[in-house]
């Protein structure tokens, strides 16, 4: 038998379409994604050019918001986004990995499959509804509960002090963390359910107790992926315009009170931007979100960072091999 | 028999203690386990003694985990597991009440068939188990001493902070053996140990058994019947059994000195397996 014959193409061209047409979907898009991503930043950075121009990067360092003197700065904003995305992320993490370990170690069959299904839909409620039962609800326990109980324990503290309010920085931590925990709180519970029975099963064969071996198996084994499960919850939160927008306050200015009114970047821009008076006031909404886009970015990047550190073992490795080497009078190369 | 001899080598051990002198460690009498209504094993009578090694071996699904298993209580974890008759320790109902399970494994550690590290250092996987048993003092020499005693320790003592995900797989068995004998166990169980591992690391995890068996007693259970033979003193065959109601269980066929059971079985089944003759 002719050996060519075998290898030769027995198809016609037409079905070796796949490949390439593969190849070039996937990578249109990627490039599509990264394309989008230019086109904003492009449009955002235009859009922010008049504020630019008068404020410079002053902006970021200047707490007025002041539209009938046209005086902008974005730092009360940024502040208050600090404040509320990271005390929530802080509140709801904790709470996201109990849940998580809850659903995947104790929980019986059945409580897992019925709960589980019950925080992935708090995941799916529109912020605008949480938002609304943040006035409606939320609002009213924190001025008549939570604030009066926070201040007579903890007054001590600058952060519990003040005029007690449904609406301010307070408010928004707690709508936020109700938003951002089931987000953690599914992802996390993904990550422990793939931890192999095995490690769990070692652990437990030492000796350990449940807890024991959570905390010293489960939670190192998942914890890379933990830290970009709350890296998510954490954009969210910076991100979030609707909820917090409804239950904020919206108002200027940087105070230690957690009672007190405040705004956030993405809020006010939601908040202001249909009603802004001047071309210099919708530059500076513009520039907000050219900060919010780069704060984001910026947590998500640092969020890839820790997920991936820097592996040094191959380095270590070499120059173990190269002494080893060393050591018996010969080169390594 | 002749033909078995040559069949299968058995290798020169040391003498074994004579029966009356050998101590029983765990003592199982008609023990039976189930999961939900089926019958895993059921009448099992069968002594493990101190100091020696004993193999289990058998066909493919007749309960040879599961035995092991009840032995340091790792079937507690399955839900629907329950067993009858007894498994006595050192003369203790293992099963009885106000034996915790957390302090029978402390006791009685076990190797898994998949090595199984954890994802952190060489170092913090030795010493795990001592952190939570509370046995921080020299916890360094500890460590040093388990890795020894697992043959590892000159592989891996310069790079204890790397993590145990970088060892090769045979190195991981031994870095899970030494993880086992680190906490001063009396028992170590071995789920078929080497069959993920290469012919090297599989004498290497042998040798290994016979110099550990001077402290501890060890029980593996393994489908390699040259294994067996060459490092059990004592070995168990168990069998598949169809009981009239339809269920298939696992029972104790045999249970002799290993050169017993692989040159001169008294069970016919027990022949037939051993020579690669099966049923
Ligand atoms: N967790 C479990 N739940 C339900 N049934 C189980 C469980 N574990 C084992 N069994 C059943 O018990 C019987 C014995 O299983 P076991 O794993 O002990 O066998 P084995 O001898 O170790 O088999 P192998 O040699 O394949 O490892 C099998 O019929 C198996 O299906
Ligand atoms: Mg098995």
């Amino acid at each position: 038998m002719d050996k060519k014959s075998v290898l030769e193409r027995t198809r016609g061209r037409l079905d070796r379409i796949g490949d390439p047409a593969l190849k070039a979907i996937t990578f249109a898009a990627a490039a599509l994604a990264v394309t989008v991503l230019g086109l904003i930043a492009f449009e955002l950075v235009r859009g922010s050019r008049l504020a630019f121009h008068r404020f410079g990067l002053g902006f970021v360092t200047s707490q007025t918001w002041d539209a009938i003197h046209n005086q902008f700065g974005a730092l009360s904003l940024i502040f208050g986004t600090a404040v509320t995305s990271i005390l929530a992320i802080a509140i709801a993490t904790p709470l996201a990995i109990a849940i998580a370990l809850f659903l995947t170690e104790l929980a019986p069959k059945p409580v897992r499959a019925l709960l589980g299904a019950l925080v992935e839909m708090l995941a799916a409620i529109p912020s605008v509804i949480l938002g609304l039962w943040g006035i409606l609800v939320l609002g009213p326990f924190v001025q008549n509960q939570l604030e009066p109980f926070l201040n007579s324990t903890l007054g001590f503290l600058p952060f519990f002090r003040g005029p007690h309010s449904g609406t301010g920085i307070l408010t928004a931590i707690l709508i936020l963390t109700i938003m951002v925990v089931p987000i953690v709180a599914s992802v996390t519970r993904e990550l422990f359910a793939t931890v192999p029975p095995e490690l769990r099963e070692g652990a437990l064969a030492l000796g350990a107790t449940r807890w024991e071996m959570v905390r010293g198996v489960l939670l190192p084994a998942a914890r890379p992926g933990i830290f970009a499960a709350v890296a998510l919850g954490f954009g969210r939160a910076v991100g979030e315009a609707m909820a917090v927008l409804m239950v904020i306050g919206s108002q200027i200015g940087i105070h230690l009170s957690l009672f007190a009114h405040s705004d956030t970047l993405a809020a006010r821009i939601a908040g202001q931007y249909n009603g802004s008076s001047t071309n210099l006031q919708t530059s500076s909404l513009v520039y907000l979100a050219t900060i919010l886009l780069v704060i984001s970015l910026a947590v998500n990047i640092g969020a890839q960072l820790l997920i991936k550190p820097i592996d040094r073992r191959p380095r270590r490795r070499r120059i173990a091999l190269d002494r080893a080497f060393e050591a018996q009078g010969l080169s390594a190369d | 028999m002749e033909a078995i001899k040559t069949k299968i080598e058995v290798t020169e051990k040391e003498r074994l203690p004579v029966v009356s002198e050998r101590e029983a460690v765990f003592e199982a009498r008609d023990l039976a386990v189930y999961y939900g209504d089926q019958r895993a094993i059921d009448g099992v009578n069968l002594d493990i003694y101190q100091r020696l090694i004993t193999a289990i071996i058998g066909p493919s699904g007749c309960g040879k985990s599961t035995f092991l298993r009840t032995l340091n209580r790792m079937n507690d974890l399955v839900p629907a597991a329950r067993l009858t008759g007894q498994l006595r320790y050192r003369g203790i109902d293992l099963y009885g009440p106000g034996v915790d399970a957390v302090e029978v494994r402390r006791r009685v550690g076990m190797v898994f068939q998949k090595p199984n590290p954890f994802h952190s250092s060489i170092y913090d996987n030795v010493a795990y188990g001592l952190r939570i048993l509370g046995m921080k003092k020299d916890l360094d020499e500890r460590v040093e001493k388990a890795l020894r005693a697992a043959a590892l320790w000159d592989e891996v003592k310069d790079r204890l902070k790397d993590s145990a995900l970088g060892l090769s797989g045979g190195q991981q068995q031994r870095l899970c053996i030494a993880r086992a004998i680190a906490v001063e166990p009396e028992v170590v169980l071995f789920d078929e140990p080497a069959s993920a591992l290469d012919p090297i690391s599989t004498s290497a995890i042998e040798d290994l058994m016979h110099e550990l068996k001077r402290d501890y007693t060890l029980v593996i259970v393994t489908h390699n019947m040259q294994q067996a033979a060459r490092v059990a003193d004592m070995t168990a065959f168990f069998g598949l059994d169809v009981s009239p109601d339809g269920n298939r269980q696992g029972v104790l066929v045999e249970y002799d000195e290993t050169e017993k059971i692989f040159t001169n079985p008294s069970d016919k089944r027990t022949e037939g397996y051993v020579t690669g003759r099966f049923g």
